[in-house]
């Protein structure tokens, strides 16, 4: 059984759907999703589950598969995942479980996060939905913010019987699985769906309300009754690249740009009122997954040309491969080794070119990645029309600057003294990106799940 | 105009028109219930609406509040999309969003002669700021301006709270003809002590204002009302220049001390969305009313 290749997830053609926001990636039918999960040697000992921030019992859920069994493969996924459709398609599973699965050691490992989105979407089309939770907690519980880890935390504590509130500042919860990545990786109504599995628990979410100024965390504990805060607040403030001319009309920031498109719906304007200008040719600047994104994006709102400025090489990119790689089936232009050094403008201070710097790798830096350098006099300007800064986001300041005894690093994340999310300050816990700066969603996923075990254990010590 | 992906999380029930103002041809004011918002709202600070499914974010400054009843004012001109799509509200309807006090709170002075400067449908903004000075027994001298009389707003209310109140039209349809630097000018000229001046209007206009107070060294403030799109620090559209260093208006401001401003920049970026490609696109494609204007931060 072993020796079968994996089966490959169904792609758009990349000619197509450059065209269009559809989804990229089709998923698993029946067939495919059968044959994939008898890959699995159902180890006894399950590497796999090393590389689960989250813990899934992944053999178990991949065994009901083979049972033919979606029900109850979803029952095993949601006992640890609550969002496991959204997972299964923007998890760095080849970093992660699937890194660790043994056929990896010979040939390629279990299409794992393939399978999890085959039953994520399977529950979502015909799951029922949970019981409420047997007996409720007296005590409530304030989330900040519905990103991953937030719905996470949320998730896991109604489970437990307690009250609780999500705060979200944005019209419509979900935090950068919204506003963040694209339409064509991971379907909005996916993600509206999974949010109302939340809802089904007994969680409450109160959208616009932006935590810091509507409300402030001591007000949620002395005066709005809530026995503890959780921070989940994510990694919102972009970073610029601080080089003359980044105020220029047609910079953006990833964060505006796609905000505008994937939460404001711009690729429907003018049926959705927010614009979003694109010209001709784009150069997006940044090599993570939310520079692929902008670049895939910039293509599909009209684009002809896009550049990817990258200051290392292909290997140092912190996007996952297959981004990278969907990425330059699209046509993106990778422009390696080349740093931004000044922004050209029009008279009329519209952005008109781009210079850059070409960059040679030197000795490794903090990151153990080789540092960048600068290849004196090789300064050369690409035309362009827009431009896309993707060089990473800070945590968000508006919670920091309101709560007065919140500790916090010099770049402004939340400290937590343990990794079980506390922080200094009593009764508030943290964690994903705000206490980690930019990292994955699972990872932010875990971080809630392991807040709402040290909530539970604060909130029942106190009683 | 409910858009096809409707989706059953959703505020309240929306926040509810409880009373609509015609204060001028195409200026309304709005008095809706928000009773989070109007609890922590302070002059200075802005919020963000959405009028439905479809809709763009908005920014507006908080023109007043009451705590009492829960609301908060706003005035908006109807000059792009959402702001005619507002206009077409009664009372009694609702705007689906609804998020604030964004921005930081108006610092006010605590003693001296305050000139409070209002241009246009500056004026609203800069009314809670009189309204709270005068609050606190400050002298304000309170110098309006608009295009022609009919666009004047808030100028009786604005009155009774002023030492001093003058106006200034373009075409001199009311008050004086001309500008209102012209009046500080003048008020400068004829020796009146002035410790503060804050100054809310078209960017030209704060831009003129400061060019008369920044050689004098009479501290100026300006509130900038830039291009935003979540108003909360996350996606930097609103970036000025403060004393060469990039800031976001959202969080950062949106006043600031008026002799740090890059007034061009700003010039140039509220221009943004009005550039003849947006309109292009806007044009061939809106059914909806005159979208040339779509995207206009001068909104409020």
């Amino acid at each position: 059984m072993s020796g079968k290749d994996r089966e490959e997830m169904p792609l758009l053609d990349p000619e197509e759907r450059v065209k269009e926001f559809g989804e990229v990636a089709l998923g698993y039918d029946e067939k495919k999703a059968l044959t994939e999960a008898e890959r699995c040697l159902n180890c006894k000992d399950p590497l796999c589950m090393q590389g689960c921030p989250v813990d899934v019992d992944i053999p178990e859920f991949i065994a009901k598969i083979t049972e033919g069994d979606y029900d109850q493969a979803a029952q095993i996924l949601k006992q640890k995942n609550n969002l496991p459709a959204i997972c299964g398609r923007v998890c760095p599973q080849e970093g992660q479980c699937e890194k660790h699965c043994v056929l990896a050691k010979k040939g390629e490992p279990v299409a794992i996060g393939s399978l999890e989105r085959f039953v994520g979407d399977y529950r979502l089309e015909h799951g029922k939905e949970p019981e409420r939770t047997r007996e409720l907690k007296g005590q409530q519980v304030a989330i900040v913010g519905s990103g991953p880890a937030g719905l996470t935390c949320a998730a896991d504590l109604a489970r437990m019987g307690y009250r609780v509130t999500i705060f979200e500042a944005f019209h419509k919860p979900g935090g950068v699985l919204m506003y963040g990545i694209p339409e064509f990786r991971l379907p909005k109504k996916i993600v509206q769906d999974e949010i109302e599995y939340v809802k089904s628990l007994g969680v409450e979410i109160r959208l616009n309300t932006v935590v810091g100024k509507t409300v402030t965390v001591d007000e949620l504990l002395d005066e709005h009754g809530h026995g503890a805060v959780f921070i989940s607040t994510g990694a919102g403030l972009p970073y610029f690249l601080d080089i003359p001319g980044e105020n220029l009309k047609g910079v953006y920031s990833a964060n505006e740009f796609l905000t505008r498109v994937n939460l404001m719906k711009a690729y429907k304007f003018p049926e959705h009122a927010t614009p979003l200008f694109v010209g001709n040719t784009v150069a997006v600047v940044g090599g993570g997954n939310v520079a692929m994104d902008s670049a895939r994006t910039a293509r599909r709102m009209g684009a002809q040309k896009v550049y990817l400025v990258y200051r290392r090489s292909k290997e140092e990119m912190p996007a996952r491969k297959e981004e990278i790689e969907r990425a330059e089936e699209e046509g993106v232009d990778f422009r390696l080794l080349t740093n931004p050094v000044a922004i050209h403008g029009t008279d009329e201070d519209w952005v008109k070119g781009v210079e850059l710097v070409q960059m040679e790798l030197g000795a490794p830096d903090e990151s153990g990645r080789s540092r960048p350098q600068p290849v004196e006099g090789s300064n050369f300007t690409l035309d362009i029309d827009t431009m896309v800064i993707a060089i990473g986001q800070g945590p968000n300041p508006l919670i920091p600057r309101s709560t007065e005894d919140l500790k916090v690093t010099k770049r402004g994340n939340i400290v937590v003294e343990n990794d079980k999310g506390e922080t200094d300050k009593e009764a508030v816990f943290a964690g994903g990106d705000v206490v980690t700066g930019a990292a994955t969603v699972i990872e932010a996923m875990g971080a809630g799940k392991q807040a709402a075990q040290s909530i539970d254990e604060f909130l029942t010590s106190k009683h | 105009m409910i858009g096809e992906e409707t989706n059953n999380v959703k505020p309240d029930l929306g926040y509810k028109i409880v009373r609509k103002e015609e204060l001028a041809p195409n200026i309304k004011l709005f008095e809706i219930k928000a009773p989070w918002v109007a609890k922590k709202a302070a002059p200075g600070q802005f919020i963000i609406l959405r009028v439905n499914e479809t809709g763009e974010r908005v920014p507006l400054t908080i023109a007043n509040f009451n705590r009492d009843a829960g609301t908060v004012t706003i005035i908006a001109q109807e000059v792009g999309y959402t702001t005619k799509q507002l206009g077409q509200l009664r009372e009694g309807d609702a705007v689906l969003d609804f998020v604030g006090p964004l921005g930081q709170p108006s610092e006010l002075p605590e003693s001296g002669t305050v000139v409070c400067i209002g241009g246009g449908i500056g004026i609203a903004p800069i009314y809670p700021q009189v309204k709270a000075l005068s609050e606190q027994g400050i002298n304000v001298i309170t110098i309006v301006g608009s295009r022609s009389a009919e666009q004047l707003i808030l100028t009786k209310d604005l009155e009774e709270l002023s030492s001093k109140f003058y106006v200034a039209t373009d075409d001199g349809s009311q008050g004086y003809k001309g500008f209102v630097t012209d009046i500080l000018q003048e008020l400068l000229n004829s020796g009146t002590n002035v410790d503060r001046v804050i100054a809310i209007g078209p960017i030209v206009m704060m831009k003129a204002v400061t060019a008369i107070t920044q050689p004098r060294n009479i501290p100026t403030t300006v509130s900038l009302n830039s291009l935003m799109v979540d108003g909360t620090g996350m996606c930097g559209a609103c970036r000025v220049t403060i004393g060469g260093e990039n800031k976001f208006a959202c969080i950062d401001g949106p006043e600031f001390d008026a002799f740090q401003v890059d007034f061009d920049e700003q010039l140039q970026r509220q221009d943004f969305y009005r550039d003849p490609e947006m309109k292009a696109m806007a044009q061939s494609h809106c059914h909806i009313g005159d979208t040339s204007e779509r995207g206009d931060p001068r909104v409020r």
